[in-house]
């Protein structure tokens, strides 16, 4: 394998690997439930990503033609990802779970539980 | 009876076909154009009806920028993730919004699940609002302002309603 | 050069998916496991993937394809039913 080739497949590899960690590490580390839907939803794609770009390069360079079917879980994990957190978000909000207590605009827990229009500020 | 009812789809069928075989040969293209019209013919009485796509390379651009957008967004995300967690205000945000159709409001609401320290988590029942969720809310005006002019207007243009 | 660095990154995605099994078991609500579940799909094509690469085989694509589809299904039966109480409705 061509040196070039080798180092781009490793660095996205890397790349992917050390996203990967981090989203997984923010699922750990991060204090509630909203918190942490971010980590996943965003560390994680891109981690896909790379690994998923040096796997594309490498069969390329096996097979001895331009392999771009990787794409395809690509595109359907970027797809899906956004849709997989927001139905994680709305379990949260049906179970009425507590976020932390320094959560700004915690009151639109409730409205948005059911679904109702914000209630204008009352002064 | 139109041939191709609809061309989206039928293009998107006859990509992934080509893709899931990783192959362009002359046999996988006829199956491939044979599915990418008999599919959409034989489902086109029973989808729902959808706004067309008006403005194809505003689309193309929106998608490109939103791809541009993931990348600042995950290096953004990460490094508050590792950073000081104790500085974070998380919030709640209802964001107004004026999209009338369902496709449109659920390709916003995936657009801000992927972008820069947000998750969208409700709409109301009226559509006109959707509640997200930010990592870190410092300026709620601003983003409620960012995503209204960065995403809402293109996506209006491009479905038209 | 390659095959340290598939080492590396398979110690880097075993540990993300350790990590994601402290936070299956920890809980504390039901939609952080479902949450942790969500993320452990996304490690495992990624695992999958690089085990590929590490025997040099085009076959594990379709077992990547595979888990990302039923594990996206699954993510969304399993909220489904706790949000009504119903898969189908």
């Amino acid at each position: 394998m061509p040196l070039y080739l080798e180092i781009i497949i490793c660095v996205s590899l890397l790349i992917g690997g050390a996203f990967l960690l981090v989203g997984s590490y923010g699922l750990i580390r991060l204090p509630d439930i909203y918190m942490r839907l971010h980590s996943p939803t965003k560390a994680s794609t891109l981690g896909i990503t790379g690994v998923l770009l040096a796997s594309m390069v490498f069969q390329s360079h096996l097979k001895g033609f331009l392999s771009i079917q990787e794409l395809l879980i690509t595109l359907f994990l970027l797809i899906t990802a956004p849709v997989a957190a927001n139905m994680i978000a709305k379990t949260a909000l049906h179970q009425r779970t507590k976020p932390l207590d320094k959560t700004k605009n915690q009151e639109l827990i409730e409205t948005a539980r059911d679904r109702e229009v914000p209630k204008p500020p009352q002064d | 009876m139109k041939l191709f009812p609809m061309p989206f789809h039928s293009l998107l069928l006859f990509v992934v076909w080509l893709l899931l075989n990783n192959s362009i040969s002359a046999g996988h293209m006829v199956l491939a154009a044979f599915f990418a019209i008999a599919i959409p013919l034989l489902v086109n009485g029973m989808r729902d009806e959808h706004p067309k796509i008006l403005k194809p390379w505003l689309a193309i651009r929106y998608v490109l920028m939103v791809m541009k957008d993931i990348l600042t967004a995950n290096v953004e995300v990460a490094l508050l993730i590792v950073g000081p967690i104790k500085k974070l205000e998380p919030g709640f945000v209802a964001v107004p919004i004026n999209i009338s159709s369902d496709l449109g409001i659920t390709v916003l609401a995936s657009t801000v699940s992927l972008t820069p320290g947000t998750v969208s988590a409700e709409v109301s029942k009226d559509k006109a609002w959707l509640y997200i969720h930010a990592l870190h809310l410092d300026n709620e005006a601003e983003l409620i302002e960012s995503i209204k002019q960065r995403y809402e207007k293109p996506i209006k243009e491009i479905f038209g309603c | 050069m390659l095959s340290w660095t598939i080492l590396i990154v398979a110690v880097c995605i075993c540990v993300a998916l350790i990590l994601n099994l402290w936070r299956l078991m920890k809980g504390p609500t039901i939609s952080d496991r479902i949450l942790a579940l969500d993320t452990m799909y996304i490690n495992a094509i990624a695992l999958i993937l690089l085990y590929g690469i590490y025997v040099k085989s085009a076959l594990y694509f379709e077992a990547a394809l595979l888990i990302a589809m039923l594990g996206f299904v699954s993510t969304a039966a399993l909220c489904k039913y706790l949000l009504r109480g119903d898969i189908i409705e």
